[in-house]
């Protein structure tokens, strides 16, 4: 029984909508009056690229692009490691099966959707005015960000689970902190540690470029390469951040299979 | 003992699950409940431990009201109910000693239960309850690397560990196989006989609920409809409480010398 | 428990586990170490964070009137990105997957290239755009677009990759050539998550287009570098807020969609 009337009225009106929406779209951006210089740049850029500055690489006085990339997987792993934890009130609270009210549920879900909108970057400046440029800023902001992801993955894991071990244990007279330690966390185990190893990947990427606004790591020598158009700097830094990148996905994403095997 | 007074169960939708229901057990029956499915077996048996609430009435287990017990009150009166689950309800990524443990935590302190800190007196209870399920060997293995078979056994070892003086057991061999289900049903057998625990079992093949329970029940729309010994169950009381003749379905077949 | 007693011993921990256990713990402290982490430094700081705070307020609502043209060209920007990015991503995601694709001289070099693409952050194609482009919203719909591409087309060819074989091989056996075979095959079972991908896609890009700016991209982030570097927080309070209130609400507007399309 379909209505061709009402199907084709629909399907029009659909049509209509995202032609004016791209047509706005289009009229926001200017495509014309690029720079005359864009060529040249982007030919310089592939020179950088193809002859990056081997010596850059490591440096005896310091500053050098192993010693940003290890700043930069240190701000990731441990903002990663200060997340993972803090999440685990927020993933319990949120969860709709273990949390007997809605509204505290609620409150949970929201505050995760707050933070999770919260650009990473503005994150980083308010902690920057409090422990000032460097490092220790990049990992609080890092720290703080993942857990607005973290919780509600956490907490839909946990709203999927079997809830007969907790039933069971209701039944033996556990208490609601030994029903969710006995038969919430042992299940909800593998998944929060591939979710952790999941964000670890994205905080690598998003530690790379907080120093462009003064968080630590690789993304202030980036920055300061950039502004001085030293084309052949910017491309050895890029190589760096592509290997250290591709390095964590490739890790992370054999010890995320074996948690996957191991589950069955 | 276990004592039903008027209890009634309405559902929000207006479903009535039991209907005025009174109901006395007596301390180390072997009771077997049996009727369709929906006709309120689960719910009459999930209301002894409050697993599911009912709208009125009231419900005592030795003299005391499980009904208005609140907190750790409800708590206490629930570890002294074992309770077995069709679908085994075991921690699958958890050993087996832990899970026979969990049926322990109602005894402990949250501190040391979360730690883990079980006293030696839990530990030979853990370990005497697998034993006589014939579980000790696999203490130490995942409970996902269990049969059914095995896993419901485990399930049995954490109802003896809790020192249970009754065991609820909700249709504990609907997944299980013709040989393993009277494995199981032997073992909580010889439980009931030789450590006296008053066991409710809901079960749907009729012939074994003839073979093992000392007293069965028909429960039809919320309302006990039959309540008598397993030779007075014939199978024209069998069809009263479906209100349809016997299916071959509700047969297991076989006979008890045939399983080991 | 002593043996002794008939019960069998547990089992003594893995050595494996341990070192895993070791090795966590030395790299947590290593970063600890490398970065600096000072808990002292942020109690200490708590107060400046205030002040920062402090200074936000009363916010300067009259503020909003300038920032709405730069949080339109900032929706603009994500609506195109996400467009070109999708455009691109959805044909390349095709000779990416190994059910499609069979040539494995097509393939690898298909995923090397959006395998590349994806480890690049986004604000280093805004700041690389911005350089080349100059300073605008072009500079930023590119970079979402480059941004857009990574993420899609992994998500696409992992799709394309667990459909189910049976449409293909009748496609197969009825003598489809290779067009004919994706259109009829393929895209069918893919189309409904595909969109749901570049909704979800737009979502994600919204949230990265209101920062583009601090490097000159183009949107609502030129705003606030220029607010924090005047020390105008109480107009800074005003665009982090109008971004939320945008963000949240296209999120809630899209993951409606998406959740109709499923």
């Amino acid at each position: 029984m379909t209505k061709p009337f009402y199907t084709r009225w629909k399907m029009w009106l659909v049509l209509a909508s995202v032609i004016v929406v791209y047509a706005w779209a289009f009229s926001g951006i200017p495509f014309t009056g690029i720079k005359q210089t864009a060529w040249q740049i982007i030919q310089a850029i592939f020179k950088g690229l193809f002859h990056p500055d081997w010596d850059y690489v490591y440096l005896a006085e310091g500053e050098d692009l192993l010693r940003g990339l290890g700043e930069t997987l240190a701000i990731a792993l441990l903002g990663t490691s200060i997340s993972v934890i803090l999440t685990i009130p927020f993933a319990l609270w949120a969860s709709r099966n273990l949390v007997r009210t809605r509204l505290f549920s609620g409150a949970s879900t929201f505050t995760l959707s707050l933070i999770r909108t919260f650009p990473d970057i503005i994150m980083a400046i308010i902690f920057i005015k409090a422990v000032g440029p460097g490092a220790f800023a990049g990992v609080l902001t890092i720290g703080i960000n993942s857990i607005g992801m973290l919780g509600k993955l956490n907490s839909e894991a946990i709203e999927d689970l079997d809830m007969g071990p907790s039933e069971a244990l209701k039944a033996c007279g556990a208490n609601r902190l030994q029903t969710i330690w006995y038969a919430i966390v042992p299940q909800a185990i593998p998944s929060y540690l591939s979710f952790a190893l999941f964000r670890l990947e994205i905080n690598v990427r998003s530690a790379a470029i907080l120093g462009a606004v003064g968080a630590g790591g690789i993304g202030t020598p980036l920055i300061f390469a950039m502004e001085g158009r030293t084309w052949s700097r910017v491309g050895i830094i890029l190589l760096g951040i592509i290997v250290l990148v591709t390095l964590i996905d490739w890790i992370s994403g054999m010890l995320r299979r074996r948690l996957v095997q191991g589950r069955s | 003992m276990i004592e039903f007074r008027k209890v009634s169960k309405v559902y929000p939708g207006g479903t009535v699950g039991l209907n005025n229901i009174d109901l006395k057990i007596e301390p180390g029956e072997f009771v077997v409940i049996v009727g369709l499915s929906g006709a309120g077996k689960s719910t009459l048996l999930r209301s002894i431990n409050r697993l599911h609430e009912i709208t009125s009435g009231e419900i005592f287990i030795s003299g005391k009201s499980i009904t208005s017990a609140e907190g750790r009150q409800l708590r206490v009166m629930r570890r002294g109910i074992g309770m077995i689950f069709q679908s085994f309800n075991l921690v699958k990524r958890s050993t087996v000693l832990r899970n026979v443990l969990a049926g322990r935590v109602g005894y402990r302190s949250t501190f040391r239960t979360l730690l883990g800190l079980f006293p030696k007196h839990d530990m030979d209870l853990a370990f005497g309850a697998l034993k006589r399920v014939n579980m000790l060997e696999k203490a130490y293995q995942r409970a996902d690397q269990l049969s059914g078979g095995q896993q419901q056994r485990v399930s049995i070892a954490r109802a003896l560990a809790q020192e249970a003086t009754i065991i609820l057991a909700d249709e504990p061999v609907a997944s299980l196989d013709p040989l393993t289900t009277r494995q199981v049903m032997d073992d909580l057998q010889r439980i009931n006989r030789e450590m006296g625990i008053t066991t409710v079992v809901n079960l749907h093949y009729i012939d074994l609920a003839r073979e093992y329970a000392t007293r069965i029940i028909g429960v039809r729309a919320g309302e006990i409809v039959f309540d008598g010994t397993a030779a007075e169950a014939t199978d024209d009381v069998f069809s009263a409480i479906y209100g349809r003749p016997v299916s071959e379905a509700e047969r297991l077949g076989g006979k008890t010398d045939e399983a080991i | 428990m002593k043996p002794s007693e008939g019960y069998p011993q547990k089992p003594s921990p893995s050595l494996k586990k341990g070192m895993t256990f070791a090795l966590l713990i030395a790299l947590v402290w290593l970063s600890a170490w490398e970065t600096e982490v000072d808990i002292n430094e942020l109690i200490d700081g708590i107060p400046e964070m205030g002040k920062f705070i402090a200074k936000m307020f009363p916010p300067d609502w009259d503020y909003i009137g300038v920032v709405i043209k730069p949080m339109v060209e900032t929706v603009q920007m994500a609506i195109l990105g996400t467009t070109f990015g999708a455009i691109v991503a959805f044909p390349i995601s095709f000779l990416a997957a190994s059910n499609v694709t069979r040539m494995w001289l097509l393939r690898t070099p298909a995923r090397l290239i959006l395998n590349l693409t994806r480890t690049i952050p986004d604000l280093l194609f805004a700041a690389l755009f911005a350089a080349v482009f100059g300073y605008g919203p072009l500079a930023g719909t590119l970079a979402l677009s480059f941004f857009s591409f990574g993420i899609l087309s992994k998500w696409a060819y992992e799709a394309i990759e667990t459909i189910d074989n049976g449409p293909m091989e009748a496609m197969t056996a009825v003598g489809a050539n290779k067009l004919q075979w994706i259109h009829f095959g393929v895209i069918p079972q893919v189309m409904a998550q595909f969109i749901g991908f570049a909704m979800y896609m737009f979502e994600i890009n919204i949230r990265a287009a209101a920062i583009l700016g601090i490097v000159g991209a183009g949107g609502i982030g030129i705003y606030l570098n220029r607010t924090l570097g005047m020390f105008r927080y109480d107009q800074t309070f005003i665009i982090i807020l109008f971004t939320l209130v945008i963000v949240l609400a296209i999120d809630t507007v899209s993951s409606r969609i998406r959740g109709k399309l499923i």
